[in-house]
């Protein structure tokens, strides 16, 4: 008894040291950092895209320094790394962001995202491809590193069919009818191939598949094809000048524009104000909505472009792409904040196993994006480790003329047939690689 | 001073011809391999492996492969990557379908399927010359990841057409960490360089040399035309496919088709042209060039002006110096950095006092 009545009061020294300390830990805290490699690509024939994406995705983390003085105090802090849209360059820029303690990598190329994909497990820094990438890395037990986030070419395939069976007026109004997909030949545009005949075989449609060899700017002949075959819908799966092209080849052998669908990557600006007129009614999906409308982009534009400290030309604020970046961004902050909170780590930097954690547990519910001033603006969402996509719906945008207006709300793939083929898929990745998938009922 | 060859008396055949016939020549090239195969994995850290020495290497196997055909035989081609292409997918293939295949093995097969597939495009080049012929390698260059993505087979059923690197292991050895990859690749770049070299100097190496001054000379003295074209395009084939095999496991581990495209084709001969045209050497110098030089300024403009700069700026004069550079060392030197270092070794030899 003595010894603790001893004792209480040097506790209540210790207490009070440990409050200063504590105190002072928060000063400090202050001047944290959470630093982030950004592999950007300003320069080559995709610029227009990387410039888009990675200056929203900069605005945004600028918005959030500025306006609520970083995550909990912590700054972000960023450097870019140019890659030219090169592999070997991304890799590069990958390998030079890990030796400054990287925790964070998303390339917005499906290529050097690809060629990093060894490399992230064993350096734990989690891989994200927003809208790109490898679909069946949406399976997180064999890729527990990956995270093909928001939604994948496979979804987006899937959520086209379902759009085009809502504008016939239901789903069995398929049958009998002809879909033409007019395919970058390449990997990425081989992507829909599997997910469009399944589909086909259990709708009775069919699939006409029609090439169109990089980079696409000569498309007369696919056009006669497909003025001669008469299909009822052309589904546009095309990258670059390629989309402008398909647009006004269209225009000319007299194919209605309305009944061409682009995908994600031929749904910007870019794609279309090259056209003109001639592209007036294309639609497009898009996982992310365009123009200024949002509270978040009022927002960058008050607390970052009025004060000078924007990335781009303030005109291209609110484009598709740009809008893609903002997704990026708020993404990318609130896996930093719930790392933080869930990590007990509020006012610290988190690392790049901490921030893969908080990537598995991301929801976005309509109360969440409200806050966030992103209502509309990206679907909700909630990942998991069973599930590293965690919305998989696409929206669906026409061309007016001047700029996109969004005609449908999300919609919702055909997710039983579309994780069946992810799981497949992923499974045959672990039996080729000898990986033993995780557990998902005794992760946290 | 130093580099003073006086006293060396050549009193064989054999110390006549040998590669370097001048001593601090082969004190230099020991020096620089025990520094290669020693002090840089001792002292390198991750990032030099796996961002800069290993692709240095390969991309400088993948020039050699391209000098023989191109610098040696003088036939113009455009389709190194595409021969890189065939095989990566050839050894990922061998590794997959045949159980227990040690890894070299499946990578000299895939480097023979590549010389197979060389010699069959190799074909028109009895017919057609010079821009011609870089067409009909155009062709070959199409025409490889074409079939590669039209045929699942070759990628293993893979939806996105892309093929994963299994684990290599040789006699016991696993390669896993950077380091291992690194000395893998420097061991097999090293013997095939060396290989290249020697070839170039025989009877082979000879004929094409003849073939690429004058192909009508050339048969008038006894070359056989077909054979030699031919040759050159299986072993330059051969080059460039264990190159893409190595690309593939040593480098990237999953590669997609569309990463051997015509942008490789066109770097790897300007690898070769800005190197030195005909000389293994060069195919180091102009490898090391083309890979790291804009990595180099990427570097040096973030250590000067950090975000001072806005990125699309820097990153458009990083290109423009880039390019700029490229042009002076051609000026200054057409026959590339080889032949630069040549020169270089010539005045060196006269130090201090010229005659």
């Amino acid at each position: 008894m003595r010894a603790d009545s001893k004792w209480k009061p040097t506790a209540v020294v210790a207490a009070a040291v440990a409050g200063l300390v504590g105190g002072l830990g928060q000063a400090v805290a202050a001047d944290q950092y959470q630093y982030l490699g950004l592999p950007s690509y300003r320069v080559g024939a995709y610029a227009a895209g990387g410039s888009g994406v990675f200056g929203g995705w900069i605005d945004y983390m600028q918005l959030i320094n500025e306006r609520d003085g970083g995550v909990n105090g912590v700054k972000l802090v960023w450097e870019e790394c140019e890659t030219e849209y090169n592999n070997a360059r991304g890799v590069e820029c990958y390998e030079r962001f890990k030796a400054k303690g990287n925790t964070f990598f998303s390339a917005l190329s499906t290529g050097i995202t690809y060629s990093v994909l060894e490399r992230v497990a064993q350096d734990k820094i989690p891989l994200v491809s927003i809208g790109y990438g490898r679909s069946d890395a949406a399976d997180g037990r064999v890729f527990p590193w990956v995270f093909p986030l928001v939604t994948h070419y496979w979804s987006q395939a899937s959520a086209m069919i379902n759009f085009i069976g809502q504008k016939l007026g239901g789903m069995d109004k398929l049958q009998g009818k002809k879909i033409a997909l007019l395919y970058h030949d390449s990997a990425y545009g081989k992507e829909p191939h599997e997910v469009l005949d399944r589909l086909a075989k259990k709708w009775g449609f069919t699939v006409e598949k029609i090439a169109v060899a990089h980079p696409g700017n000569e498309q007369q002949s696919q056009w006669l094809q497909i003025r001669q075959s008469r299909p009822d819908f052309v589904i546009l799966w095309g990258w670059g000048v390629m989309n402008p092209t398909a647009l006004s080849t269209a225009k000319r052998t007299g194919y209605p524009i309305d009944k061409i669908i682009g995908v994600w990557w031929a749904g910007a600006e870019e794609d279309v104000v090259p056209v003109g007129d001639a592209a007036k009614g294309y639609i497009a999906a898009g996982f992310n909505a365009a123009g200024e409308d949002f509270p978040v982009i009022q927002e960058i534009k008050k607390h970052v472009y009025a004060k000078g400290k924007g990335n781009l030309d303030p005109k291209r604020v609110g484009s598709v792409y740009y809008n893609r970046g903002v997704v990026h961004g708020i993404i990318y902050v609130e896996a930093v904040r719930l790392a933080q909170e869930h990590f007990k780590k509020k006012g610290q930097p988190v690392t790049g196993e901490e921030l893969r954690w908080a990537l598995e547990h991301i929801k976005f519910d309509p109360a969440r994006l409200k806050a966030l001033g992103a209502e509309g603006f990206l679907p909700e969402m909630q990942t998991s480790c069973m599930d590293h996509e965690g919305a998989g719906v696409v929206k669906f945008q026409q061309w007016d003329g001047k700029k996109w207006q969004m005609i449908t709300d999300w919609i919702v793939p055909d997710r039983v047939l579309v994780r069946q083929l992810v799981e497949e898929s992923a499974a045959k990745y672990a039996a080729e690689k000898g990986i033993t998938p995780r557990d998902c009922s005794k992760e946290s | 001073m130093l580099y003073r060859e006086a006293g060396q008396f050549k009193t064989s055949y054999q110390a006549d011809m040998q590669i370097f016939p001048i001593r601090q020549d082969r004190i230099g090239m020991a020096v620089l391999l025990l520094l290669a195969f020693v002090a840089i994995p001792l002292l390198a850290s991750d990032y030099w492996f796996q961002a800069i020495l290993i692709p240095a290497l390969i991309f400088s196997l993948a020039a050699i492969g391209l000098n023989i055909l191109t610098g040696y035989a003088g036939q113009l081609s455009l389709g190194a990557a595409g021969f890189m292409a065939v095989g990566a997918f050839a050894t990922y293939n061998f590794m997959l379908r045949i159980d227990g295949i040690p890894f070299l093995v499946a990578m000299v097969l895939g480097g023979i399927c590549a010389a197979l597939v060389g010699i069959l495009f190799g074909l028109p080049s009895l017919r057609i010359k010079g821009f011609y012929l870089a067409v009909a390698t155009l062709a070959a260059q199409f025409f490889i990841l074409w079939v590669l993505v039209k045929f699942p087979w070759f990628s293993n059923y893979s939806s996105s057409g892309v093929i994963t690197a299994q684990q290599v292991t040789i006699l016991g050895w696993s390669v896993d960490t950077p380091v291992e990859k690194y000395l893998l690749t420097l061991a097999v770049v090293a013997l095939l360089a060396l290989a290249a070299k020697n070839l170039a100097r025989t009877h082979t190496g000879r004929a094409w040399m003849a073939v690429r001054d004058m192909d009508v000379a050339a048969e008038v003295i006894g070359i056989p035309l077909m054979k030699t074209k031919l040759q050159a395009f299986a072993i330059s084939s051969f080059y460039c496919g264990v190159a893409g095999a190595l690309y593939a496991y040593t480098y990237l581990g999953t590669v997609e088709p569309e990463a051997f495209n015509l942008d490789l084709s066109f770097k790897i001969l300007f690898m070769i042209i800005i190197g030195g045209v005909g000389t293994v050497l060069g195919s180091f110098f102009g490898a090391i060039f083309i890979t790291l030089l804009p990595i180099f300024l990427n570097q040096i403009f973030h250590a000067l002006f950090g975000n001072a700069l806005p990125p699309a700026l820097a990153s458009n004069v990083e290109l423009m110096i880039f390019g700029a550079l490229i042009i002076f060392f051609l000026i200054v030197e057409p026959h590339g950095l080889a032949r630069l270092w040549q020169i270089g070794k010539e005045k060196l030899r006269l130090w201090p006092f010229p005659h």
